[in-house]
């Protein structure tokens, strides 16, 4: 039996669609396991989020609050973590693959000796799991052969845990020591916007260097996304070029999107882009090249410049809205 | 200062990687190997910081079999001081990993150790993490800029992190990962060929370490993704949008 802590990441005082699926994931693998799930709250003035956090079908939700734990640092993250799962006696502590989960779980493994799976895509009943390698292009069973195990998820691997029960919550404690607080948090240049987040949209429209610079993305490529309520995402060329901000990258060293809707415009498809975005339910590619990769991943290809293309899609979309 | 950067070789991205029908691997035939990109931004960072600061010594480590001589000559002829190969031919996972890499950090006491953020073969993203938990040092994971003191005492680092950039400060010791915007790496020069064949590149029997690096997550098999079946190329915008209405029902 195993008992498992999933770490309930929160912004802004929500917790976004990312944290439901390690809680869904975090619930899966108790039930693989035969153990409970609890779930960790981290930070400093955040005991008014517990309550909405309860309500997400775990045993019991801990709160650690700590004027360490002010700003996500990796060092004093991972003891609080690590000694709350120690404290707790869950030997198993599931995250998902985000950017502060890939940053933080690593680091917890080491403090519990644990073996750690990332990225992982299902945990299969016999404990083992499931994990892409090579850019997806081969998918590994892995199994732990340690006592603690440290799991981050793929955020498009698991349906968001509903909403079921109220659960107990319980504030705990963890000394922080001046070793485990070397690093500083200095500032977080947020990039904000209207539109829905890559994680969290049905539809999902990419451009890539195709569309030649950012102005272009404003004047060509966002009148489409809006139209369709999508979130924008990029390839890497792009955002290598400057035209978008990082975080839009979508990839094998991105971001994974699974929408049910992804358009692919002025992307080739090299395997790197095609590991973030294959599972994705329908995909479009518009492209002027009938040879581009993108095309053999396709659902619907249109074979056109995208200059002419994407204004007129945007023009029919907001037609069959009328 | 010394400055450690770990750097595996792995498949070239380019190359099309097959599972062996067994399950017991990637085909490997004709397949050509790389210096993992992450890794060669690492170097890359790691000349640039020598290069502003006079008596910087770059030592690149990597782990794998006396095949990884080849990537370790590559930061050689990039500019790297000398190298050391770790010769493991068993499976590692990243915790045998970084407990080498401590040991190695420990003896040659390092200032900085730069690592890529993910491998693309494993693509774990784990290591660099894991080694500054070990070392007990503060880490700055997928780094787009880094920026040390005058007095060389710390570092301000730049993450490309979800929803931004993220700037976090540290004394070093430390650790960074380097992500894609960190730099572009420089191609070895033929001058830089020529010298790199003269660097000591020392090699050590992973048994020499005395470290246990049974993996703590073992990889029992690969298996092929589900292939993906090429759609109907749609002849103009209405007709896409047609499609997508009344037969992919997703708008
Ligand atoms: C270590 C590593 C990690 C990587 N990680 C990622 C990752 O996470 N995500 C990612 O995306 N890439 C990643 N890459 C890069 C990847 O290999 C490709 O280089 C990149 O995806 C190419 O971007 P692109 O398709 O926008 O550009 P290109 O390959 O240059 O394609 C541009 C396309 O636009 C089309 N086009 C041009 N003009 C028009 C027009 N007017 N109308 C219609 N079509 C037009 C062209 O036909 C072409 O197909 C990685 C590479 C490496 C080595
Ligand atoms: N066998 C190895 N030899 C040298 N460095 C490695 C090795 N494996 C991983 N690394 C380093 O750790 C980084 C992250 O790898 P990974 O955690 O496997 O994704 C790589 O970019 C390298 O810098």
């Amino acid at each position: 039996m195993s008992n498992v802590l999933v770490f309930a990441e929160h912004a802004h005082g929500k917790f976004p669609k990312t944290t439901l699926v390690a809680l869904a994931a975090g619930k899966d693998a108790a039930a693989k396991f035969g153990g409970d799930c609890y779930a960790a709250l981290l930070g400093k003035g955040v005991e008014g989020l517990a309550a909405d956090l309860a309500e997400y079908g775990v045993k019991k939700v801990f709160v650690v609050d700590d004027a360490a734990l002010e700003h996500y640092v990796a060092d004093a993250y991972a003891a609080a973590l690590s000694q709350l799962a120690k404290d707790k006696g869950t030997d198993i502590v599931i995250a998902t693959a985000t950017a502060i989960g890939k940053d933080l779980l690593p680091r917890v493994a080491i403090r519990l000796d644990a073996g750690m799976a990332s990225d992982i895509t299902d945990i299969n009943a016999d404990g083992t799991i499931l994990r892409p390698m090579y850019a997806g292009n081969a998918i590994a069973t892995a199994k732990f052969e340690s006592q603690y195990k440290v799991i981050s998820v793929r955020a498009t691997a698991f349906d968001a845990a509903p909403k079921s029960g109220k659960a107990e919550i319980e504030k705990a404690s963890v000394s922080i020591d001046a070793a485990s607080r070397k690093m500083k948090f200095v500032s977080f240049n947020e990039i904000t916007s209207n539109r829905p987040v890559l994680d969290e949209a049905r539809i999902v429209v990419s451009g890539g260097r195709g569309l030649k610079s950012g102005e272009n993305f404003t004047t060509v490529l966002e009148p489409l996304v809006d139209a369709m309520g999508a979130a924008m995402g990029a390839s890497r060329a792009a955002v290598d070029a400057g035209f978008v901000p990082n975080d839009l990258q979508v990839g094998q060293t991105g971001k994974v999107v699974a929408p049910e809707l992804y358009i692919a415009v002025g992307i080739s498809g090299a395997i790197q882009h095609l590991a973030g975005m294959k599972d994705s339910k329908v995909i479009v590619a518009i492209n002027k090249d009938a040879e581009a990769p993108i095309f053999q991943v396709s659902d619907y290809g249109l074979v056109a410049d995208l200059f002419k293309a994407v204004p007129e899609l945007k023009e029919e979309i907001e037609k069959l809205k009328h | 200062m010394k400055i450690l950067v770990a750097v595996k070789r792995v498949p070239d991205p380019n190359a099309t990687i097959k599972v062996k029908p067994d399950g017991t691997g990637i085909v490997t035939d004709n397949l050509k190997y790389v210096v993992n990109p992450f890794c060669e931004i690492a170097i890359e960072e790691a000349l640039r910081i020598k290069e502003k600061v006079s008596g910087t010594e770059v030592v690149i480590v990597s782990i794998g079999g006396k095949v990884s001589q080849e990537q370790l000559r590559t930061g050689l002829a990039m500019g790297a001081d000398r190298a050391i190969l770790v010769i493991a031919e068993q499976e590692l996972d990243s915790v045998g990993v970084a407990r080498i890499l401590e040991k190695l950090v420990r003896t040659e006491n390092a200032d900085l150790v730069l690592l890529g953020k993910q491998a693309i073969d494993d693509d774990a993203n784990q290591a660099g993490q894991m080694l500054a938990e070990l070392l007990g040092w503060p880490q700055a994971t997928f780094a787009s800029k880094v920026e040390l003191s005058a007095d060389q005492k710390s570092a301000t680092v730049t993450r490309e992190v979800d929803g931004g950039l993220e700037d976090v400060s540290f004394a070093l010791p430390g650790i960074v990962t380097a992500d894609l915007r960190l730099n572009e790496p420089r191609y070895a020069s033929l001058p830089g060929i020529m010298k790199a064949r003269k660097k000591e590149l020392k090699e050590i029997p992973v048994a020499d370490l005395g470290i246990d690096v049974t993996p703590r997550l073992k990889v029992l098999s690969l298996a092929s993704p589900p292939k993906r079946q090429a759609g109907k190329v749609v002849g103009s915008v209405q007709e896409l949008v047609n499609l997508l209405h009344t037969e992919a029902k997703v708008i």
